[in-house]
């Protein structure tokens, strides 16, 4: 077992954890937030997308230890203070989910474009999200939400 | 997924890294872990310790080299390529290509240093590697030593990297015009074919990626075909449309290196 630390939505975590655990198993069943989500588990789907050190990730292409030292973001942390932030408000406004389950990934990579790109081109949100899969909308209102999240 | 059980080191320097990797035969260097990671899940690959090579903040510099070439160390991101100036002036093709491996988290996590190592025949950088002829700057027990791009790629995940060795840079050398072109599953999806070209005092220099275990050097596109005999067949495309493809790829690659 190896001791991690790290800041998880603001908060200080300190762990011991097995070398072999994933990130997005870490997060999920010994810190029990259960927003980021196991899709695919191979990298392609990116529901459990999580920003580590404000960088989108996979988080099942980490493992937990590679996350010592690190400032971890989760869905968690977009509604901190219990207000869901202007993102996740326009997902709601525009219908951008259906059965929901690659939601959390995509607000996670939305935030991550929105704070790099804060006015995309569609183009630019489209490409932003391609790690992202939706079964579900066509995305055609993902990429609404998000520009609506932009405009605000 | 639960993985097999392995131990972890992260080491602070390359020598205790090298150390690292001399110390247990079936240790294995982690770069940015995006194709590593999987292929322990599925059991393709079980190394008994994941060296992590995060802190080695050397492996990551890129900068110009004394004679207008380029020096990326091996932990460079494919999203750190796609905003490095140096890269944008000396390169500007390698950014264009590492801008469509996959998507924005994997790009933010794989490195330079894993695609080529990684020695996949339907990886971006590979071809590119070879027709721009890199050179790879390998350390080890023994020592440094520098492998040409031609020698460096041995076989589908084999490369020149021998146990207890580490690539810790990469040279791309000044000069040429340079040309890329891929056909992919989806956008920016694993490649089907996929061809980088340079040009040099009116000479081409063609390397297809995809059709053969290591890249496969051509002078012209008419040269394809026959160069080509082992291309795979897979649900993509048969091993004559796989070469139809390359032959296509070679074409548009060359067209935007002259």
């Amino acid at each position: 077992m190896i001791t991690v630390r790290f800041e998880l939505n603001g908060e200080a975590v300190e762990r011991e954890v097995d070398p072999r655990r994933l990130l997005v198993h870490f997060i999920r069943d010994d810190l029990d937030l259960t927003g980021t989500h196991v899709g695919c588990d191979t990298g392609n789907c990116g529901a459990c997308t999580v920003l580590v050190d404000g960088e989108a990730v996979k988080s099942c292409m980490l493992l937990a230890v590679q996350a010592d030292g690190t400032r971890v973001e989760t869905v968690e942390g977009l509604a901190a203070n219990g207000e869901s932030s202007p993102l996740q408000q326009a997902f709601s406004a525009a219908h951008a989910l259906q059965c929901g389950y690659c939601t959390p990934g995509m607000l996670m990579s939305a935030t991550y474009l929105l704070r790099n790109n804060p006015e995309p081109t569609e183009r630019e949100i489209r490409k932003g999200i391609q790690g992202n899969i939706c079964r579900c909308t066509g995305y055609v209102n993902i990429v609404e939400a998000i520009q609506e999240a932009a405009r605000k | 997924m639960l993985l097999r059980e392995v131990q972890y080191a992260r080491p602070g320097s390359v020598e205790e890294a090298l150390q690292a990797l001399a110390a247990h035969e079936g240790a294995r260097a982690l770069a940015g872990g995006q194709t590593l990671l999987n292929v322990m899940k599925a059991r393709a690959a079980s190394p008994d310790v994941l060296v992590d090579l995060r802190d080695l903040e050397e492996l990551r510099g890129v900068a110009r080299t004394q004679d207008g070439g380029l020096r990326i160390g091996a932990m460079a991101t494919y999203a750190q390529l796609m905003r490095e100036p140096a890269v944008g002036e000396a390169r500007p093709i390698l950014a264009e290509v590492v801008a469509q491996i996959a998507d924005v988290q994997v790009r933010n996590r794989g490195t330079i240093g894993g695609n080529v190592c990684s020695s996949d025949p339907t990886n971006h950088l590979p071809p590119l590697a070879v027709a721009q002829r890199w050179t790879m700057h390998a350390a080890g027990p023994a020592g440094e030593r520098d492998v040409a791009a031609d020698e460096f790629f041995l076989g589908v995940y084999f490369t020149a990297i021998g146990p207890g060795e580490l690539l810790t840079a990469i040279t791309i050398p000044p000069g040429g015009s340079d040309g890329f072109a891929s056909v992919t599953l989806g956008v920016d999806g694993t490649c089907i074919a996929n061809a980088a070209a340079q040009v040099r005092d009116g000479q081409a220099r063609i390397a297809l990626g995809c059709v053969g275990a290591v890249p496969v050097v051509v002078s012209s596109p008419d040269e394809v075909r026959a160069a080509a005999p082992d291309a795979p067949a897979d649900v993509h495309a048969s091993a004559d449309y796989r070469r139809h493809l390359a032959e296509v790829c070679a074409r548009r690659a060359l067209e935007q290196a002259s």
